[in-house]
Protein backbone atom coordinates (compact mmCIF):
# COMPACT_ATOMS: atom_id res chain seq x y z
CA UNK A 1 0.00 0.00 0.00
CA UNK A 2 2.62 2.56 0.80
CA UNK A 3 5.03 1.62 -1.92
CA UNK A 4 1.78 2.18 -3.82
CA UNK A 5 1.47 5.85 -2.65
CA UNK A 6 4.67 6.21 -2.91
CA UNK A 7 4.79 5.31 -6.47
CA UNK A 8 1.48 7.83 -7.53
CA UNK A 9 3.56 10.71 -5.28
CA UNK A 10 6.48 10.02 -7.65
CA UNK A 11 4.44 10.52 -10.51
CA UNK A 12 2.72 13.07 -9.47
CA UNK A 13 5.83 14.87 -9.17
CA UNK A 14 7.12 14.12 -12.28
CA UNK A 15 3.45 15.66 -13.90
CA UNK A 16 4.03 18.76 -12.38
CA UNK A 17 7.35 18.91 -14.04
CA UNK A 18 6.36 19.03 -17.70
CA UNK A 19 9.57 19.84 -19.05
CA UNK A 20 11.35 17.14 -17.13
CA UNK A 21 8.89 14.55 -18.85
CA UNK A 22 9.42 15.84 -22.25
CA UNK A 23 12.97 15.60 -22.02
CA UNK A 24 12.97 12.25 -20.44
CA UNK A 25 10.47 11.11 -23.30
CA UNK A 26 11.39 12.95 -26.74
CA UNK A 27 15.39 12.80 -26.05
CA UNK A 28 15.94 9.47 -26.54
CA UNK A 29 13.85 9.37 -30.18
CA UNK A 30 15.79 12.27 -31.13
CA UNK A 31 19.02 10.80 -30.46
CA UNK A 32 18.12 7.98 -32.63
CA UNK A 33 16.76 10.01 -35.95
CA UNK A 34 20.11 12.26 -35.28
CA UNK A 35 22.21 9.13 -34.95
CA UNK A 36 20.60 7.39 -38.26
CA UNK A 37 21.42 10.80 -40.17
CA UNK A 38 24.96 10.64 -39.37
CA UNK A 39 25.31 7.19 -40.06
CA UNK A 40 23.31 7.57 -43.55
CA UNK A 41 23.51 3.60 -43.92
CA UNK A 42 20.98 1.23 -42.84
CA UNK A 43 22.41 -1.71 -42.13
CA UNK A 44 25.35 0.22 -39.83
CA UNK A 45 22.58 1.73 -38.51
CA UNK A 46 20.99 -1.22 -37.25
CA UNK A 47 24.20 -2.61 -35.26
CA UNK A 48 24.19 0.88 -33.47
CA UNK A 49 20.49 0.86 -32.68
CA UNK A 50 19.90 -1.89 -29.79
CA UNK A 51 23.51 -0.15 -28.20
CA UNK A 52 21.21 3.09 -28.01
CA UNK A 53 17.84 1.58 -27.19
CA UNK A 54 19.80 -0.56 -23.91
CA UNK A 55 21.58 3.10 -22.79
CA UNK A 56 18.71 5.30 -22.90
CA UNK A 57 16.53 3.89 -19.95
CA UNK A 58 19.93 3.20 -17.65
CA UNK A 59 20.99 6.62 -17.88
CA UNK A 60 18.08 8.51 -17.95
CA UNK A 61 16.37 6.64 -15.14
CA UNK A 62 20.40 6.22 -13.63
CA UNK A 63 20.39 10.28 -13.38
CA UNK A 64 16.61 10.72 -12.28
CA UNK A 65 16.35 8.40 -9.54
CA UNK A 66 19.75 9.65 -8.24
CA UNK A 67 18.97 12.92 -8.81
CA UNK A 68 15.62 12.61 -6.70
CA UNK A 69 16.75 10.73 -3.88
CA UNK A 70 19.41 13.40 -3.34
CA UNK A 71 16.82 15.70 -2.87
CA UNK A 72 15.14 13.32 -0.30
CA UNK A 73 17.97 13.23 1.72
CA UNK A 74 19.23 16.96 1.37
CA UNK A 75 15.53 18.47 2.03
CA UNK A 76 14.43 16.37 4.98
CA UNK A 77 11.52 14.44 3.51
CA UNK A 78 13.94 11.47 3.87
CA UNK A 79 14.47 12.26 7.62
CA UNK A 80 10.58 12.65 8.08
CA UNK A 81 9.87 9.05 5.72
CA UNK A 82 12.70 7.29 8.01
CA UNK A 83 10.57 8.67 11.44
CA UNK A 84 7.23 7.08 9.75
CA UNK A 85 6.06 3.42 9.33
CA UNK A 86 7.18 3.41 5.51
CA UNK A 87 10.02 0.91 5.23
CA UNK A 88 13.02 0.95 3.20
CA UNK A 89 11.61 -1.09 0.55
CA UNK A 90 8.73 0.84 0.24
CA UNK A 91 10.56 3.70 -0.99
CA UNK A 92 12.43 2.17 -3.14
CA UNK A 93 10.06 0.26 -4.96
CA UNK A 94 8.58 2.89 -5.23
CA UNK A 95 11.12 4.62 -7.29
CA UNK A 96 11.36 1.55 -9.09
CA UNK A 97 7.40 1.41 -10.29
CA UNK A 98 7.27 5.55 -11.32
CA UNK A 99 9.77 5.64 -13.48
CA UNK A 100 9.58 1.99 -14.73
CA UNK A 101 6.44 3.87 -16.06
CA UNK A 102 8.17 6.51 -17.66
CA UNK A 103 10.52 3.81 -18.88
CA UNK A 104 8.04 2.17 -20.82
CA UNK A 105 7.04 5.84 -22.38
CA UNK A 106 10.26 6.13 -23.39
CA UNK A 107 11.06 2.86 -24.83
CA UNK A 108 7.67 2.87 -26.40
CA UNK A 109 8.43 6.02 -28.22
CA UNK A 110 11.79 5.26 -29.47
CA UNK A 111 10.77 2.49 -30.55
CA UNK A 112 7.74 3.40 -32.69
CA UNK A 113 10.31 6.35 -34.57
CA UNK A 114 12.84 3.30 -35.32
CA UNK A 115 10.80 0.42 -36.18
CA UNK A 116 8.74 3.21 -38.59
CA UNK A 117 10.43 6.29 -39.52
CA UNK A 118 14.23 4.89 -38.99
CA UNK A 119 13.17 1.59 -40.52
CA UNK A 120 15.28 -0.48 -38.13
CA UNK A 121 14.27 -4.25 -39.11
CA UNK A 122 13.32 -6.03 -36.09
CA UNK A 123 14.00 -9.95 -36.36
CA UNK A 124 14.28 -10.76 -32.72
CA UNK A 125 10.33 -10.58 -30.56
CA UNK A 126 9.24 -7.29 -29.75
CA UNK A 127 8.59 -8.24 -25.95
CA UNK A 128 11.85 -9.05 -25.67
CA UNK A 129 13.35 -5.93 -26.74
CA UNK A 130 11.37 -4.22 -24.19
CA UNK A 131 11.47 -6.70 -21.31
CA UNK A 132 15.69 -5.99 -21.69
CA UNK A 133 15.16 -1.89 -21.89
CA UNK A 134 12.93 -1.87 -18.77
CA UNK A 135 15.01 -4.08 -16.57
CA UNK A 136 18.10 -1.77 -18.31
CA UNK A 137 15.61 1.51 -16.92
CA UNK A 138 15.45 -0.33 -13.42
CA UNK A 139 18.92 -1.20 -12.72
CA UNK A 140 19.49 2.46 -13.69
CA UNK A 141 17.13 3.45 -10.97
CA UNK A 142 18.31 0.93 -8.68
CA UNK A 143 22.33 1.98 -9.24
CA UNK A 144 21.11 5.38 -8.98
CA UNK A 145 19.36 5.14 -5.68
CA UNK A 146 22.61 3.40 -4.40
CA UNK A 147 24.91 5.98 -5.66
CA UNK A 148 22.68 9.25 -4.59
CA UNK A 149 24.09 8.23 -0.70
CA UNK A 150 27.59 8.96 -1.79
CA UNK A 151 27.08 12.23 -3.06
CA UNK A 152 27.05 15.28 -0.49
CA UNK A 153 25.06 17.82 -3.57
CA UNK A 154 23.86 17.60 -6.75
CA UNK A 155 26.98 18.57 -8.53
CA UNK A 156 28.40 15.34 -7.47
CA UNK A 157 25.35 12.97 -7.77
CA UNK A 158 25.60 14.31 -11.72
CA UNK A 159 29.70 13.78 -11.35
CA UNK A 160 28.49 10.08 -10.70
CA UNK A 161 27.35 9.20 -14.10
CA UNK A 162 29.97 9.43 -16.14
CA UNK A 163 31.86 7.57 -13.73
CA UNK A 164 29.30 4.77 -13.52
CA UNK A 165 28.37 4.94 -17.63
CA UNK A 166 31.48 5.63 -19.53
CA UNK A 167 33.46 2.82 -18.31
CA UNK A 168 30.38 0.35 -18.59
CA UNK A 169 29.90 1.53 -22.52
CA UNK A 170 33.80 1.25 -23.34
CA UNK A 171 33.65 -2.04 -21.50
CA UNK A 172 30.79 -3.49 -23.12
CA UNK A 173 31.37 -4.60 -26.49
CA UNK A 174 30.22 -1.57 -28.15
CA UNK A 175 33.67 0.02 -29.37
CA UNK A 176 35.94 -3.19 -28.85
CA UNK A 177 33.86 -6.77 -29.12
CA UNK A 178 34.59 -8.13 -25.29
CA UNK A 179 36.83 -10.90 -26.31
CA UNK A 180 39.22 -9.09 -27.93
CA UNK A 181 39.97 -6.91 -25.08
CA UNK A 182 43.29 -7.49 -22.78
CA UNK A 183 42.87 -9.99 -20.17
CA UNK A 184 42.32 -8.28 -17.41
CA UNK A 185 39.80 -5.70 -18.99
CA UNK A 186 37.56 -8.46 -20.22
CA UNK A 187 37.54 -9.93 -16.47
CA UNK A 188 36.24 -6.27 -15.46
CA UNK A 189 33.83 -6.61 -18.54
CA UNK A 190 32.52 -10.07 -17.49
CA UNK A 191 31.42 -8.16 -14.25
CA UNK A 192 29.77 -5.48 -15.02
CA UNK A 193 25.73 -5.66 -15.50
CA UNK A 194 25.86 -3.22 -18.42
CA UNK A 195 27.47 -5.62 -20.79
CA UNK A 196 25.12 -8.14 -20.06
CA UNK A 197 22.26 -6.00 -20.87
CA UNK A 198 23.78 -4.93 -24.47
CA UNK A 199 24.44 -8.60 -25.58
CA UNK A 200 20.67 -9.25 -24.11
CA UNK A 201 19.53 -6.44 -26.42
CA UNK A 202 21.74 -7.33 -29.30
CA UNK A 203 20.20 -11.03 -29.30
CA UNK A 204 16.84 -9.39 -29.05
CA UNK A 205 17.17 -6.70 -31.84
CA UNK A 206 19.29 -8.49 -34.36
CA UNK A 207 19.84 -12.03 -34.16
CA UNK A 208 16.39 -12.73 -32.84
CA UNK A 209 18.12 -15.87 -30.92
CA UNK A 210 16.09 -15.81 -27.61
CA UNK A 211 18.25 -18.99 -26.25
CA UNK A 212 20.04 -20.04 -23.28
CA UNK A 213 21.96 -17.00 -23.95
CA UNK A 214 20.02 -14.18 -24.04
CA UNK A 215 17.84 -15.81 -20.89
CA UNK A 216 21.18 -15.67 -18.90
CA UNK A 217 22.08 -12.42 -19.86
CA UNK A 218 18.53 -11.87 -18.40
CA UNK A 219 19.04 -13.39 -15.57
CA UNK A 220 22.40 -11.20 -14.92
CA UNK A 221 20.66 -8.30 -15.60
CA UNK A 222 17.84 -8.68 -13.36
CA UNK A 223 20.19 -10.45 -10.68
CA UNK A 224 22.10 -6.95 -10.62
CA UNK A 225 18.87 -5.05 -10.18
CA UNK A 226 17.94 -6.68 -7.45
CA UNK A 227 21.71 -6.43 -5.93
CA UNK A 228 21.59 -2.94 -6.59
CA UNK A 229 18.15 -2.78 -4.70
CA UNK A 230 19.91 -4.31 -1.88
CA UNK A 231 22.60 -2.46 -1.54
CA UNK A 232 20.43 1.11 -1.91
CA UNK A 233 18.55 0.05 0.85
CA UNK A 234 21.40 -0.92 3.28
CA UNK A 235 21.77 2.92 2.23
CA UNK A 236 18.69 4.43 3.46
CA UNK A 237 19.23 4.21 7.35
CA UNK A 238 16.61 5.43 9.73
CA UNK A 239 19.51 6.54 12.24
CA UNK A 240 21.81 8.74 10.53
CA UNK A 241 24.75 10.83 12.81
CA UNK B 1 -6.91 15.10 30.66
CA UNK B 2 -4.40 15.34 33.69
CA UNK B 3 -0.77 14.48 33.38
CA UNK B 4 -0.38 10.71 34.43
CA UNK B 5 2.71 9.56 36.25
CA UNK B 6 4.55 7.96 33.32
CA UNK B 7 6.63 10.52 31.92
CA UNK B 8 5.75 10.87 27.92
CA UNK B 9 9.68 11.01 27.48
CA UNK B 10 11.88 9.75 29.87
CA UNK B 11 15.86 10.66 28.96
CA UNK B 12 18.72 9.09 31.08
CA UNK B 13 22.66 9.92 30.62
CA UNK B 14 21.92 10.91 26.52
CA UNK B 15 25.22 11.29 24.76
CA UNK B 16 25.61 12.05 21.07
CA UNK B 17 28.87 12.63 19.46
CA UNK B 18 28.90 14.08 16.19
CA UNK B 19 32.23 14.51 14.31
CA UNK B 20 34.93 14.53 16.70
CA UNK B 21 32.23 16.52 18.90
CA UNK B 22 30.59 15.71 21.38
CA UNK B 23 26.85 17.88 21.01
CA UNK B 24 24.80 15.86 24.32
CA UNK B 25 26.70 15.20 27.19
CA UNK B 26 24.97 13.04 29.22
CA UNK B 27 20.99 14.60 29.46
CA UNK B 28 18.45 13.35 31.93
CA UNK B 29 15.07 14.43 32.12
CA UNK B 30 11.62 13.34 32.24
CA UNK B 31 8.55 15.15 30.14
CA UNK B 32 5.17 14.87 31.59
CA UNK B 33 2.10 13.93 29.39
CA UNK B 34 -0.68 16.24 28.51
CA UNK B 35 1.47 19.53 28.64
CA UNK B 36 3.83 21.83 26.47
CA UNK B 37 7.18 21.75 26.91
CA UNK B 38 9.51 23.59 25.94
CA UNK B 39 13.23 23.30 24.33
CA UNK B 40 14.79 26.96 24.35
CA UNK B 41 18.34 28.04 24.17
CA UNK B 42 20.79 29.15 21.49
CA UNK B 43 21.23 28.44 17.99
CA UNK B 44 24.09 25.22 18.15
CA UNK B 45 23.09 24.25 21.51
CA UNK B 46 22.24 20.93 20.78
CA UNK B 47 17.96 21.47 20.51
CA UNK B 48 17.75 19.64 17.20
CA UNK B 49 20.46 16.88 18.12
CA UNK B 50 18.24 16.21 21.04
CA UNK B 51 15.14 16.15 19.14
CA UNK B 52 16.05 13.61 16.88
CA UNK B 53 17.43 11.54 19.55
CA UNK B 54 13.86 11.58 21.03
CA UNK B 55 12.34 10.76 17.39
CA UNK B 56 14.66 8.32 16.49
CA UNK B 57 16.81 9.37 13.95
CA UNK B 58 19.90 10.71 15.53
CA UNK B 59 22.88 7.81 16.17
CA UNK B 60 23.78 8.34 19.92
CA UNK B 61 26.50 7.39 21.54
CA UNK B 62 25.42 6.60 25.02
CA UNK B 63 22.47 6.75 27.35
CA UNK B 64 18.48 5.99 27.16
CA UNK B 65 15.65 7.80 25.49
CA UNK B 66 12.24 6.23 26.32
CA UNK B 67 9.30 7.53 24.61
CA UNK B 68 5.56 6.78 26.01
CA UNK B 69 7.27 3.66 27.95
CA UNK B 70 9.10 2.68 24.47
CA UNK B 71 12.79 2.89 23.55
CA UNK B 72 13.02 5.50 21.02
CA UNK B 73 13.39 4.69 17.70
CA UNK B 74 10.47 1.42 18.21
CA UNK B 75 8.67 1.02 15.40
CA UNK B 76 5.54 1.12 17.03
CA UNK B 77 6.73 4.43 17.88
CA UNK B 78 6.54 5.68 14.32
CA UNK B 79 2.45 6.23 14.49
CA UNK B 80 2.66 7.65 17.53
CA UNK B 81 4.75 10.72 17.00
CA UNK B 82 4.18 13.52 14.88
CA UNK B 83 7.77 14.98 13.63
CA UNK B 84 8.06 18.59 12.42
CA UNK B 85 11.94 19.09 11.18
CA UNK B 86 13.45 22.63 11.30
CA UNK B 87 13.63 22.39 7.71
CA UNK B 88 10.36 22.55 6.22
CA UNK B 89 10.43 18.92 4.87
CA UNK B 90 7.98 19.18 1.97
CA UNK B 91 8.21 18.19 -1.48
CA UNK B 92 8.27 21.37 -3.03
CA UNK B 93 7.42 20.36 -6.79
CA UNK B 94 4.28 18.80 -5.25
CA UNK B 95 1.15 20.95 -3.98
CA UNK B 96 0.15 21.04 -0.17
CA UNK B 97 -2.70 19.14 -0.35
CA UNK B 98 -0.77 16.37 -3.00
CA UNK B 99 1.81 16.67 0.27
CA UNK B 100 -0.81 15.41 2.60
CA UNK B 101 -2.14 13.14 1.36
CA UNK B 102 1.05 11.46 0.69
CA UNK B 103 2.16 11.62 4.14
CA UNK B 104 -1.25 10.90 5.22
CA UNK B 105 -1.74 7.36 2.91
CA UNK B 106 1.98 6.30 4.53
CA UNK B 107 0.99 7.01 8.32
CA UNK B 108 -2.24 5.07 7.37
CA UNK B 109 -4.05 8.27 8.55
CA UNK B 110 -8.07 8.86 8.12
CA UNK B 111 -9.05 10.40 4.34
CA UNK B 112 -10.50 13.10 5.93
CA UNK B 113 -7.00 14.10 7.72
CA UNK B 114 -5.50 16.26 5.42
CA UNK B 115 -8.35 18.76 4.69
CA UNK B 116 -8.51 18.63 9.15
CA UNK B 117 -4.91 19.81 9.21
CA UNK B 118 -4.86 22.54 6.83
CA UNK B 119 -7.38 23.94 8.47
CA UNK B 120 -5.73 23.73 11.84
CA UNK B 121 -2.55 25.74 10.04
CA UNK B 122 -4.61 28.07 8.42
CA UNK B 123 -3.73 27.24 4.90
CA UNK B 124 -6.70 26.08 2.90
CA UNK B 125 -6.60 28.72 0.69
CA UNK B 126 -3.11 27.19 -0.53
CA UNK B 127 -4.21 23.48 -0.95
CA UNK B 128 -3.09 23.76 -4.71
CA UNK B 129 -0.75 25.78 -4.69
CA UNK B 130 3.07 24.20 -5.35
CA UNK B 131 4.93 23.80 -2.23
CA UNK B 132 7.94 25.34 -4.14
CA UNK B 133 5.50 28.47 -4.72
CA UNK B 134 4.81 28.72 -1.06
CA UNK B 135 6.50 31.68 1.47
CA UNK B 136 8.89 30.72 4.01
CA UNK B 137 5.85 31.21 6.84
CA UNK B 138 3.78 29.10 4.81
CA UNK B 139 6.24 26.51 4.57
CA UNK B 140 6.62 25.68 7.58
CA UNK B 141 3.00 25.65 8.39
CA UNK B 142 2.61 22.83 5.40
CA UNK B 143 5.40 21.19 7.18
CA UNK B 144 3.28 21.38 10.71
CA UNK B 145 0.35 20.00 9.33
CA UNK B 146 1.92 17.16 7.78
CA UNK B 147 3.06 16.19 11.93
CA UNK B 148 -0.34 16.83 12.59
CA UNK B 149 -1.52 13.83 10.54
CA UNK B 150 -2.56 11.12 12.00
CA UNK B 151 -3.60 11.81 15.66
CA UNK B 152 -0.80 11.68 16.78
CA UNK B 153 -0.21 11.31 20.91
CA UNK B 154 3.41 13.01 21.05
CA UNK B 155 4.16 15.89 19.15
CA UNK B 156 7.89 16.82 18.53
CA UNK B 157 8.26 20.26 17.05
CA UNK B 158 11.55 21.91 16.03
CA UNK B 159 11.14 25.82 15.64
CA UNK B 160 7.74 25.57 14.37
CA UNK B 161 6.99 29.22 14.40
CA UNK B 162 10.50 30.63 12.83
CA UNK B 163 9.54 33.27 9.69
CA UNK B 164 5.60 33.59 11.26
CA UNK B 165 4.11 37.14 11.82
CA UNK B 166 2.65 37.81 15.60
CA UNK B 167 -0.95 37.01 14.91
CA UNK B 168 -0.46 33.26 12.98
CA UNK B 169 1.90 32.59 15.87
CA UNK B 170 -0.58 33.19 18.89
CA UNK B 171 -2.76 30.90 16.16
CA UNK B 172 -0.38 28.45 16.36
CA UNK B 173 0.48 28.44 20.12
CA UNK B 174 -3.38 28.43 20.81
CA UNK B 175 -3.46 25.24 18.25
CA UNK B 176 -0.50 23.26 20.21
CA UNK B 177 -2.52 24.18 23.64
CA UNK B 178 -5.62 22.69 22.48
CA UNK B 179 -4.03 20.01 21.45
CA UNK B 180 -2.26 19.27 24.84
CA UNK B 181 -5.59 20.17 26.56
CA UNK B 182 -7.06 16.90 24.83
CA UNK B 183 -3.98 15.18 26.42
CA UNK B 184 -1.44 15.26 23.53
CA UNK B 185 1.96 15.82 24.61
CA UNK B 186 4.13 18.53 22.94
CA UNK B 187 7.70 19.39 22.83
CA UNK B 188 8.52 22.38 20.84
CA UNK B 189 11.86 23.97 20.72
CA UNK B 190 12.82 27.82 19.72
CA UNK B 191 15.83 30.57 20.78
CA UNK B 192 12.75 32.97 20.96
CA UNK B 193 12.33 33.58 24.74
CA UNK B 194 9.45 35.25 24.79
CA UNK B 195 7.33 32.22 23.62
CA UNK B 196 8.69 30.13 26.46
CA UNK B 197 5.75 31.86 28.73
CA UNK B 198 3.36 29.60 26.62
CA UNK B 199 4.82 26.57 27.77
CA UNK B 200 3.99 24.84 31.29
CA UNK B 201 7.42 23.68 31.29
CA UNK B 202 10.76 24.76 30.18
CA UNK B 203 14.04 22.70 29.49
CA UNK B 204 16.83 25.44 28.84
CA UNK B 205 20.09 24.04 26.85
CA UNK B 206 23.34 25.30 25.99
CA UNK B 207 26.40 23.71 24.86
CA UNK B 208 24.72 20.57 25.22
CA UNK B 209 24.05 20.56 28.75
CA UNK B 210 20.43 21.39 30.72
CA UNK B 211 20.48 24.57 32.05
CA UNK B 212 17.48 24.62 33.65
CA UNK B 213 14.34 22.24 33.52
CA UNK B 214 11.36 24.07 35.15
CA UNK B 215 8.34 25.71 35.21
CA UNK B 216 8.52 29.82 33.76
CA UNK B 217 6.81 30.49 37.10
CA UNK B 218 9.56 28.44 38.94
CA UNK B 219 12.54 29.65 36.77
CA UNK B 220 11.56 33.78 37.03
CA UNK B 221 11.48 32.98 40.79
CA UNK B 222 14.62 31.03 41.30
CA UNK B 223 16.19 34.11 39.78
CA UNK B 224 14.70 36.64 40.45
CA UNK B 225 13.86 38.18 37.01
CA UNK B 226 10.44 39.45 35.02
CA UNK B 227 11.29 37.81 32.00
CA UNK B 228 12.94 34.53 30.55
CA UNK B 229 15.17 36.13 28.44
CA UNK B 230 16.59 37.65 31.70
CA UNK B 231 16.27 34.77 33.83
CA UNK B 232 18.26 32.68 30.83
CA UNK B 233 21.70 35.23 31.18
CA UNK B 234 21.16 34.81 35.29
CA UNK B 235 20.93 30.87 35.31
CA UNK B 236 24.43 31.61 32.84
CA UNK B 237 26.05 33.89 35.44
CA UNK B 238 25.64 31.13 38.28
CA UNK B 239 26.99 28.49 36.06
CA UNK B 240 30.46 30.81 35.37
CA UNK B 241 32.90 29.55 37.86
CA UNK B 242 33.65 32.41 40.43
Amino acid sequence: MITIATARRILAQLRNDPRTIALMVLVPSLIMILLYYVIDNEPVFAQWAPALLSIFPFLVMFLVTSIATLRERTSGTLERLMASPLRQLDLLLGYGLAFGAAAVLQVALALTVSLTWLGLDLRGELWALVLVALLNSLLGTALGLFCSAFARSEFQAVQFMPLVMIPQLLLGGIIVPRDQMATVLEWISNVLPMSYALEAMKLAVISGDLGSDFWRDIAVVAGSVVLALVLGAATLKRRTP
Amino acid sequence: MMSSAEPAIAVTGLRVVRGAREVLHGLSFEVPKGQITGLLGPSGCGKTTLIRSIVGVQVVAGGEVTVLGRPAGSAELRRLIGYSTQNPAIYRDLSVMENLRYFAAVLGAPKTDPARVLEEVGLEGHANQLGGTLSGGQLSRASLAVSLLGAPQLLVLDEPTVGLDPVLRKELWELFQGLADRGVTILVSSHVMDEAARCQRLIMLREGDILADDSPEGLRARTDTADLEQAFLRLIEERQPA
